[in-house]
C-alpha cells in the first residue's frame, strides 16, 4: 500500500502502480506471472476522469489480462478480492492481483461535492443534500433506537485514531479524548468533525493465489474462507436505519461458507469499515460480532481495544489511517493478512489469532461486503 | 520531495524485508503556493433528466399541493417516494394513493455544511419523515423550519409548508418546509 495522505503528488495510475509492485514484490511475483486482475475505484466524479478503470490500467498491472473494475461504493474494497476470489474459486485464474485506489483531492472545493450527484436529482439533490447529511440521520435513528449517547461513539474515534499511531502510513494517527471529538466543531448534528474520517488519496493491493500455488508461494498462506455481499433497496427513506439488515445478509452469507455458527466466538478480531465512528459500532452488530444495540458496552469495557478479547480495527480504521475509499476497503485486508501472520509489529493484537474478518459498507447505506480469512 | 520512508512489513516465509510505503504527500504550503504543477479544469456539463412514470406524477401532486403515493395489491404496502413497480413484488404497481400532508419525524439532523462542504449562514434542520397515509416505515427526505433546532424530536407530528399555487412549479421544494403540528 502506499501512503494515505490529503494530497499525494503522484497520479492514481502511479499510486496504483506503487501498490501493485509492492504486493507483487512481497508475494515474489511478477506481473507476467499474474493471469487476472481486478481494481477497484469509487466514483469517476473525484477525478474528473470517466473510463477510470482503464486510465488506471496500466497502473494497476492489467493490459492484455482479463481485467475488470468493479464498484459498489464505498463498499468496492472489500469486494474487490471478492471479486479475484471468484476468478480464482472458478478455476478461471490461478493468481489475481487485486487493486484498490483512490485520489479524491483533485475535486474542489471540496470532494464531497462529488457526493451530491449519487442523490436522486427529483426529490433530493434540489434539498442541498450531502453525504453528510445520511450518516447524521442515521447515526440520530441509532443512538434513538437503541439509546446510545455521543459519549460512547466517541470512544471508537478515540481508539481507532490511538491504533493509527502505530500504522507507518496511518493520515491522522492521534491521541484524542473523548471531549476532544464532543467538543470538536458540529459538521451536521450529532456528527461532529472528529466523528469523521479524512478524504485521501491512496492505493492499496493484495495477491490472490490458488490453493496449490499458494502452498508453493508461501510456507504462510492466509486463506479466503468465506465471502459475502448484499444490496439493500436505493430507497434509503423507506428502511429503519437503525440497523444494517443487508450487512448482517452479506455476512451469514460469508460465514455460511467459512462453516461459521457463532461469530461472536469464532472471529478471533475484525476490520470493520469506520467512515464515521459510529459506523463502527453499527457494523459490528450488522456482522452479529454484537446483539442490536450492544456494541458500544463492548466499547465501553474495553473488549474491541487491541488487547481485548474481540479487538476492531487494530489498524486504526478510515478513521485514523485515513479513507481513500477503494484502497481503505484493501487497506483492511491487508490488515487481517498481516495480523494472521503475526506480521502487524507495533499493532499485533495481544491475542493469538486463526481467524478475522474485513468489511466494507457503502452507497446510500446499502452494501455491505465481507471476507473471512484464516491461517 | 523526497519519499517518506514510512516504515515496513514483513513478507514471504517471515522474513523480514524493508518495504517502503510510497507515496509523495504535497503539503498545504505546496498546494496554496502551487510550487508544484496542477492542471486546472472546470465543466460545465448540462443535462435534461426525464422525470419517468412516477415521479412526473408525483411532481404533478406537489404543484397541486397533494403528496401522492403508490399502492402495491399484493403486498399491500403504500409507497412514498412513488415508483412505477413495486420492488419487493417485482410488478407494476397498482393505483394512486393521495396522502396526508403531515408525517412522523424519523430521524433529523441539523446541517452546518452546503453539500461543497462550505459553512452554511443559518444551520439547517433535516429529516426523514414518515408520510401519513402510507405504510409504516414510508419516509422522504426534507427540511423542518418554524422550529428550533434545539426543539426537534424523533417523534415528532410534522406538516407541509406550501409555497403559495402560484410559485409552485412540480419540484420536491414547492412543500417549502415541514414543521411542527404541537404548540412548541
Amino acid at each position: 500500500m502506499t501512503l494515505f495522505r490529503h494530497r499525494m503528488l503522484e497520479t492514481g495510475k502511479e499510486m496504483a502502480f506503487e501498490a501493485a509492485r509492492m504486493a507483487l514484490d512481497s508475494a515474489g511475483l511478477e506481473r507476467k506471472d499474474v493471469d487476472a486482475v481486478v481494481l477497484g475505484s469509487a466514483p469517476d466524479a473525484f477525478d474528473g476522469f470517466h473510463m477510470k478503470g482503464e486510465q488506471l490500467l496500466d497502473g494497476a498491472g492489467g493490459f492484455r489480462k482479463p481485467y475488470t473494475r468493479v464498484f459498489v461504493g464505498g463498499g468496492t474494497g472489500v469486494f474487490v478480492p471478492i471479486a479475484a476470489w471468484w476468478h480464482v474459486a472458478s478455476g478461471l485464474a490461478d493468481i489475481v492481483l487485486a487493486v484498490g485506489e483512490e485520489k479524491m483531492s483533485p475535486l474542489q472545493p471540496h470532494p464531497q461535492y462529488a457526493f451530491w450527484t449519487i442523490f436522486d436529482q427529483f426529490l433530493e439533490r434540489p434539498l442541498g443534500v450531502t453525504l453528510l447529511w445520511i450518516f447524521a440521520l442515521e447515526m440520530r435513528r441509532y443512538m434513538h433506537v437503541y439509546n446510545v449517547s455521543e459519549e460512547d461513539i466517541a470512544l471508537v474515534a478515540v481508539k481507532n485514531k490511538a491504533n493509527a499511531l502505530d500504522h507507518p502510513a496511518a493520515q491522522l494517527p492521534a491521541r484524542i479524548t473523548v471531549e476532544d471529538v464532543l467538543k470538536s466543531e458540529p459538521i451536521c448534528a450529532p456528527v461532529k468533525r472528529l466523528d469523521v474520517s479524512p478524504t485521501s488519496d491512496g492505493a492499496a493491493a493484495v495477491v490472490l493465489a490458488s490453493e496449490e500455488l499458494a502452498r508453493k508461494l508461501t510456507d504462510t498462506p492466509v486463506w479466503i474462507t468465506g465471502v459475502g455481499w448484499n444490496v439493500d433497496t436505493t430507497y434509503w427513506t423507506n428502511r429503519d436505519l437503525c440497523y444494517p439488515e443487508y450487512l448482517e445478509k452479506a455476512a451469514r452469507m460469508a460465514y455460511k461458507m467459512a462453516h461459521i455458527t457463532n461469530p461472536r466466538k469464532e472471529i478471533d478480531f475484525a476490520e470493520v469499515y469506520d467512515p464515521f465512528d459510529y459506523k463502527e459500532l453499527h457494523h459490528m452488530e450488522g456482522l452479529l460480532l454484537a446483539g442490536k444495540g450492544e456494541a458500544p458496552k463492548l466499547t465501553r469495557e474495553g473488549v474491541t481495544q487491541r488487547d481485548g478479547d474481540l479487538p476492531i480495527n487494530p489498524s486504526g480504521g478510515l478513521l485514523g489511517v485515513g479513507n481513500p475509499i477503494a484502497a481503505a476497503g484493501v487497506m483492511k485486508v491487508a490488515e487481517v493478512f498481516w495480523q494472521l501472520r503475526g506480521e502487524a509489529g507495533k499493532r499485533q493484537v495481544k491475542k493469538p489469532v486463526n481467524r478475522g474478518l474485513a468489511q466494507a459498507w457503502g452507497d446510500l447505506m446499502q452494501v455491505g461486503t465481507v471476507v473471512i480469512m484464516e491461517r | 520531495m523526497g519519499r517518506l520512508d514510512a516504515g515496513w512489513h514483513g513478507c514471504n516465509n517471515g522474513e523480514v524485508k524493508r518495504l517502503k510505503f510510497a507515496g509523495t504527500p504535497i503539503s498545504p504550503e505546496e498546494w496554496r503556493n502551487e510550487s508544484v504543477f496542477f492542471k486546472k479544469e472546470e465543466f460545465d456539463l448540462k443535462y435534461a433528466w426525464d422525470t419517468g412514470y412516477a415521479i412526473a406524477k408525483f411532481l404533478e401532486g406537489l404543484k397541486a399541493g397533494k403528496i401522492l403515493g403508490v399502492k402495491c395489491n399484493r403486498c399491500e404496502r403504500i409507497l412514498v417516494p412513488p415508483r412505477m413497480f413495486c420492488e419487493k413484488c417485482f410488478r407494476k404497481v397498482d393505483e394512486w394513493v393521495t396522502l396526508r400532508d403531515t408525517g412522523t419525524v424519523n430521524t433529523f439532523s441539523v446541517s452546518y455544511v452546503n453539500n461543497d462542504a462550505s459553512r452554511r449562514e443559518k444551520p439547517l434542520v433535516v429529516a426523514v419523515i414518515e408520510i401519513h397515509g402510507a405504510s409504516p416505515g414510508m419516509g422522504i427526505l426534507h427540511v423542518l423550519g418554524e422550529v428550533e433546532p434545539s426543539r426537534v424530536r424523533v417523534g415528532m407530528q410534522v406538516k407541509a409548508v406550501w409555497k403559495p399555487e402560484n410559485e409552485r412549479v412540480g419540484a420536491i421544494t414547492d412543500i417549502a418546509y415541514f414543521k411542527p403540528i404541537e404548540v412548541m
